[in-house]
């Protein structure tokens, strides 16, 4: 079967509104407390838009859409990625846990017989880190998936990606239409032109309710980290070195 | 009763540390269950012997599928044959260590066989009958205990948190050969490079000295080398943000946020002023040392030892002090 070659390609991104990293948490049992929390588009999920941009543009036409499941206050975060140079987003207002399968088939069933050339995600979230959406989407659409990805670029109708091992570095290919998550590689996201901030405010920006989808991981309690026995500052300067080693031996067992 | 699988990911025919922490926590899993620990293990022809020493850290069984076609691990052909290795036992838990590999696959697994994941989990116990798990969110700033209502219920773990225990119990391998048919794989990988030195990945050391913009410039790197080198075979170099956005160090070495997250036993901060995103990235060190002129730092906050002051006057005391004792040794 021919493949077509990709000189318009759409991109779907799919974006996590959450709590900027900065801000304090407080728990409230199993969540946390919104109030006074600032939230901001999950760090990697810029780099999937920085990316996407980037290979619209290689490919000269095309069109990068975006995507999120959340409350309706994420519109806030499409509208942040509008304003990078996306075209379009789509908000699914629903309950977003931490089980990824739920979220991964609400996404899945918006997604299928999309007819964008590459689905890209975070390669996590920031906030739950569960680093599992992307690969379970593109699973349940039965696509191809290259996770971690830190650069790509699409030859006819393959992504070559580069992808972070450990200890090296992993040149893939992958048949289009593709799943990729992406990590920060050489994606630090574009800042938000005026322009561009003025520009997203007439971009479309649907909303509608997203498919119910049950979730069987859940969060039973949040608490605090465990606490660290309190440090000390064993001196100051090289002098401190001998006393720094014998604690390491015989206190810690760490050398 | 109930039994417990755990993957153990081979590379270049070697089972690494990070697979061994897998077995041993399904084993002492499936005991608290009153159940035994069985590993899949996947890979080319000739791993018998190493899937043989897996039994010495707690396999019952291992189910050993070679295939020239999986001597790498490649999504589209580990997948499918670990989904159907689990579908094909009753297992009330599944473990695959949080390594790049198990980090790819497990999601793809989960999917397949319809159940939910928990991933990068610092906490694993059997309370009342019941898994109860553990993980860092938000950065770390909070820690989520989770339930869940499926089986098998589907974790990887964290390397370096868990312990290998060693038992006395000698695995019983057995072979298969997998069907795969690689021409229908989607997903080739067409080059493999070592990282240029062949050093050692920050994820996977048990010693981590990690610079940061303390160091001033690039080219005072061979100082914290130094002292990797003295603290021996496990050791590996780290970079804050600041230097890896700075271009100072490569990406691969970014611990925190937008890099890795590591586990070492002992975590040497140099430079480093403690950002959140930076401790997200490092905070379940067992031991954390910090070296930094600046006392108030936020990084002595989670630190176990600190020296303050002049790192350039501290380092190379330290890198020779440490290659004296490990001398002794």
């Amino acid at each position: 079967m021919p493949q077509p070659e990709y000189t318009s390609l759409n991109v779907t991104v799919c974006v996590k509104r959450v709590p900027d990293t900065e801000t304090r948490i407080r728990t409230d049992g199993t969540g946390i407390d919104p109030t006074g929390v600032k939230f901001i588009v999950s760090p990697y999920d810029e780099f999937a838009i920085e990316a996407a941009l980037r290979s619209k543009e290689a490919a000269g036409d095309g069109t990068v859409s975006l995507l999120s499941l959340g409350e309706a206050a994420a519109q806030e975060s499409l509208r942040a990625g509008l304003a990078m140079g996306a075209d379009s987003a789509l908000l699914l207002t629903g309950e977003m846990g931490m089980d990824g399968l739920a979220t991964a088939k609400v996404l899945a069933s918006e997604l299928d017989g999309s007819d964008s050339a590459l689905i890209l995600f975070g390669v996590k979230a920031a906030d739950d880190d569960q680093q599992q959406v992307g690969p379970m989407v593109a699973t349940l659409l039965n696509r191809p998936c290259v996770t971690g990805v830190a650069s790509f670029e699409v030859k006819g109708d393959v992504a070559v990606c580069h992808r972070e091992t450990e200890g090296g570095v992993e040149v893939t290919e992958v048949d289009l239409p593709a799943v990729l998550t992406i990590t920060k590689g050489e994606y630090e996201p574009r800042y938000a032109s005026l322009k561009g901030i003025m520009a997203a405010k007439r971009k479309p920006l649907e909303q509608k309710e997203a498919t119910s989808s049950p979730a069987r991981l859940r969060v039973a309690r949040l608490s605090e980290p465990p606490p660290r026995a309190a440090g000390r500052i064993v001196g100051e300067g090289p002098d401190a070195v001998p006393e720094l080693l014998r604690l390491l031996r015989e206190e810690a067992n760490a050398l | 009763m109930a039994d417990v699988l755990a993957f153990a990911e081979q590379r270049a025919g070697q089972i690494g540390s990070a697979a061994r922490e897998a077995v041993s926590t399904a084993a002492r899993v499936a005991s608290q269950f009153g159940g035994s620990a069985h590993v899949v293990t996947l890979g080319g022809p000739g791993l018998s012997e190493a899937a043989g020493t897996l039994g010495e850290v707690g396999a019952a069984s291992v189910a050993l599928g070679e295939h020239e076609a999986l001597a790498d691990y490649n999504p589209e052909g580990y997948g499918r044959v670990l989904a159907d290795q689990i579908a094909a036992g009753d297992f009330a838990a599944v473990i695959i260590p949080a390594t790049t590999v198990g980090k790819d696959l497990a999601p793809r697994v989960a999917a397949m066989l319809d159940v939910p994941l928990a991933s990068d989990v610092t906490g694993l116990e059997v309370v009342d009958g019941a898994l109860s798990i553990t993980k860092p969110v938000y950065s770390g700033k909070a820690f989520a205990h989770l339930t869940i209502d499926a089986a098998p219920a589907m974790i990887t773990i964290r390397p370096n948190v868990f312990p290998v225990e060693q038992h006395a119990a000698q695995g019983v391998v057995s072979s298969f050969t997998p069907e795969v048919d690689p021409s229908t794989w989607r997903i080739r990988v067409v080059e493999r490079k070592a990282a240029e030195d062949g050093s050692l990945d920050v994820s996977e050391a048990t010693t981590v000295v990690s610079g940061g913009r303390g160091m001033k410039e690039p080219e005072n790197w061979p100082l914290l080398e130094s002292l990797r080198d003295a603290l021996g075979a496990g050791a590996a170099l780290g970079a804050s943000r600041a230097v890896v956005d700075a271009g100072w160090r490569p990406h691969g070495e970014q611990v925190g946020q937008t890099g890795k997250t590591v586990a070492p036993k002992l975590y040497i901060a140099v430079g480093i002023s403690g950002a959140i995103q930076h401790l997200a990235g490092m905070r379940t060190s067992q031991t954390i040392v910090a070296i930094n002129r600046d006392a108030d730092a936020p990084i002595f906050g989670v630190a176990d030892y600190g020296i303050v002051g002049d790192l350039f006057e501290i380092l190379p005391r330290l890198s020779e002090e440490v290659a004296s004792l490990k001398a002794a040794d």
